[in-house]
């Protein structure tokens, strides 16, 4: 992570270097510092911007909308009912989830690893991150249909005397949740101090510059205070690194330990893992390809990043895929007549358009990325990013309701159709993830200025590596 | 920011009443460089600012620490124990109750909730533990007295002997650091 400049080994070692650069252009000290303070600081915000968050800020009034009904008039409004009482709420709460995970992969897991191209998309995704378990929480507690008693699903002394069963995955979900949460600012907090100072000492105005003193900590660069920033974000990255893989597993619990055809599985920890994963990417691509246009900064997120979310893409696309395919085989083998006949159900069951779109979307336009001119263009990836996140989505889909609406006896088969309100809690939820983020882009340095400093090669030193 | 500070120089009588000479450079390795000699010359009390962080700087200053560590390891177990506790408290002594005939005491229903329980505290440790070691927050601190330490936060390097160690003598202290490699500007910092 840092600049390693003391003892230059005696005998020189010779290091490939990757063909493309993490950085594209010159690069000092002082111009990274200017650029993307720049950003929040001085720099004009482009017109984009503005038309983006316009949108979003009235997309999310659907939000309070539908939800203020919610409130009002109670759950109702959704189109969950028997035999389906999973549906929406749901779906987009895995769904948002799963979009979290990529920011702690990528700050967490890619700084275990130490890869040197996550510094410049690490804060963007860590934002990412946190916004998308903000929507994401929103569903259960909404869906409790009291939602100002939602504190009963913590464990505290209360005078009903009752208190949250700990053997059922739905408590451990709370704690996965709400410890993710917590822990994702914590570390984007953390990420954010000394860039904090930075902002601090670049202000002009005396109001901001108060405001990020204040929030700065009064953080001064001190060689000590470094010493233990770096120990703390190490071992920050080594604790979320097993969280992020414990949260989706225990989303996953919520269903595989139910008896229900097409949730009984083993497979789901893993599978929903690499999906979450899969989905986050596409999120990050989403907003990072039109954002480093708008503003410019494809010296910082360059083809390199690009093309290693493409490949991550890849990778945990197939996974998904192979999870897909062993639910098919164990549902033959199992020998199970429940089990087959929700496989056929998929297949050509009333919903059949979903699971057939759900191939296309996370199997199919993948295979494009297998042309690395094709996981160097931005539009192509931005496209296959489009498929990726509807994919994903309708892949909550067909494990939710459509396991649900025929179980075990066909007098209780039923369908299930969301309304108006439904479509609106979810729509309402882009609206405010789309807005947070343009927010955090405006007000908070995107990147972290510190890190990428740490990626500037001396032009005099060949003791860098 | 009392810029004039940098320039009166105080009574041999009164160091107290400066915080200690900090002298600028350009790059890291002129840092590192200037932080060994000055270790190496015997000089305790100093610490160097950085706009990025530097490996070795603190082995350079002669300074070492681990309790953040230990402050997450400690974390971390009270966590555990914590987690498993409110698991075995709700589950056998507060509210036993019979669910699909299993035990009371099915500890491995009891994993998730304190693995994140764990990983909670640790997390709030290492968070807790790494600002208030640092002393943060800390609103006023000397070392801006400096006007040009502004810059500490973009692009320069500084260390700063300060007047609390005991090898201190301002003038002596100031020939030593002017003499460094590279230095830029040697100046004294009001307390």
């Amino acid at each position: 992570m840092a600049t390693e400049l003391q003892n230059p080994s005696p005998a020189p070692v010779v290091r490939l270097e990757h063909p493309d650069p993490v950085l594209e252009g010159h690069h000092t000290n002082t111009n990274v510092t200017d650029r993307i303070s720049g950003i929040v600081l001085t720099e004009k915000t482009p017109r984009q911007w503005f038309m983006v968050f316009g949108v979003a800020f009235i997309v999310m009034q659907l939000l309070l909308f539908s939800l203020g009904n919610l409130v009002v008039r109670g759950i109702g409004l959704w189109g969950v009912n028997q035999p389906v009482g999973w549906g929406f709420d749901i779906i987009n709460f895995v769904w948002w989830i799963g979009i979290g995970h990529a920011g702690t992969l990528i700050s967490a897991i890619l700084l275990l690893m130490r890869q040197d191209w996550r510094m410049s998309i690490a804060r963007f995704a860590e934002a990412m991150t946190i916004f998308a378990v903000m929507c994401a929480g929103l569903y259960p507690v909404f869906h409790t249909g009291r939602p100002w008693l939602a504190y009963w699903l913590l464990p505290y002394p209360n005078t009903m005397a009752i208190w949250p069963q700990p053997r059922s995955p739905l408590v451990w979900d709370v704690f996965a949740v709400s410890t993710y949460m917590t822990v994702s600012i914590l570390f984007w907090y953390v990420g954010l101090i000394p860039d904090l100072a930075t902002m601090r000492d670049k202000a002009k105005s005396m109001f901001v510059k108060k405001l990020f003193a204040f929030i700065s900590l009064g953080w001064r660069g001190s060689a000590k205070h470094w010493h233990r920033y770096e120990i703390a974000s190490l071992l920050l990255a080594g604790l979320s690194t097993p969280l992020v893989v414990s949260v989706h597993s225990v989303v996953s619990f919520d269903f595989a330990t139910g008896i229900v055809p097409g949730w009984h599985t083993t497979v789901f920890p893993p599978y929903f893992v690499a999906g979450a994963v899969y989905a986050g990417f596409a999120m990050v691509l989403t907003l990072a390809i039109p954002v480093r246009k708008w503003y410019g900064l494809e010296g910082y997120i360059t083809t390199r990043h690009l093309e290693n979310m493409a490949k991550v893409m890849m990778a945990t696309g197939f996974i998904v895929c192979y999870g897909y395919c062993l639910e098919i085989f164990m549902s033959w083998y199992s020998a199970n007549q429940y089990e087959w006949s929700m496989f056929m159900n998929r297949l050509t069951g009333p919903y059949w358009p979903f699971y057939w779109m759900l191939w296309v979307c996370n199997g199919l336009s993948i295979q494009v990325l297998w042309s690395k001119k094709m996981r160097r263009t931005p539009l192509v990836l931005f496209i296959v990013s489009q498929f990726v996140s509807v994919g994903m989505w309708l892949e909550r889909f067909v494990i939710i309701p459509m396991s649900l609406h025929r179980d075990f006896m066909p007098s209780a088969w039923g369908m299930y159709y969301p309304t108006a309100f439904d479509w609106g809690a979810f729509v309402g939820t882009l609206g405010f993830f789309t807005a947070m983020m343009f927010l955090f882009i405006r007000a908070l340095p995107m990147m972290a200025i510190f890190e990428i400093k740490t990626l500037i090669k001396p032009a005099h030193s060949g003791a860098k590596h | 920011m009392s810029a004039h500070a940098s320039t009166s120089a105080p009574a041999p009588d009164k160091v107290h009443a400066m915080f200690g000479v900090m002298a600028e450079f350009d790059t890291a390795e002129d840092l590192l460089a200037a932080c060994r000699n000055a270790r190496d010359a015997g000089y305790k009390k100093m610490d160097a600012y950085t706009p990025l962080p530097i490996h070795g700087l603190t082995e350079a200053l002669g300074w070492e620490d681990n309790s953040v560590q230990k402050v997450v390891l400690a974390g971390g177990l009270m966590g555990c124990l914590a987690g498993f506790s409110l698991m075995y408290y709700i589950t056998m002594i507060s509210y036993p109750m019979n669910v699909g005939g299993k035990p009371n005491f099915s500890w491995p229903a009891f994993v998730p909730p304190t693995f994140e329980t764990t990983v909670l505290f640790a997390a709030f440790a290492a968070v807790l533990g790494m600002i208030i070691l640092n002393g943060l927050p800390m609103p006023y601190h000397p070392v801006w007295n400096n006007p040009r330490f502004q810059m500490a936060t973009t692009d320069r390097f500084f260390l700063c002997v300060e007047s609390a160690d005991s090898k201190f003598d301002a003038e002596a202290l100031k020939k030593f650091l002017k003499a460094q490699h590279n230095v830029k500007e040697v100046v004294e910092v009001a307390n």
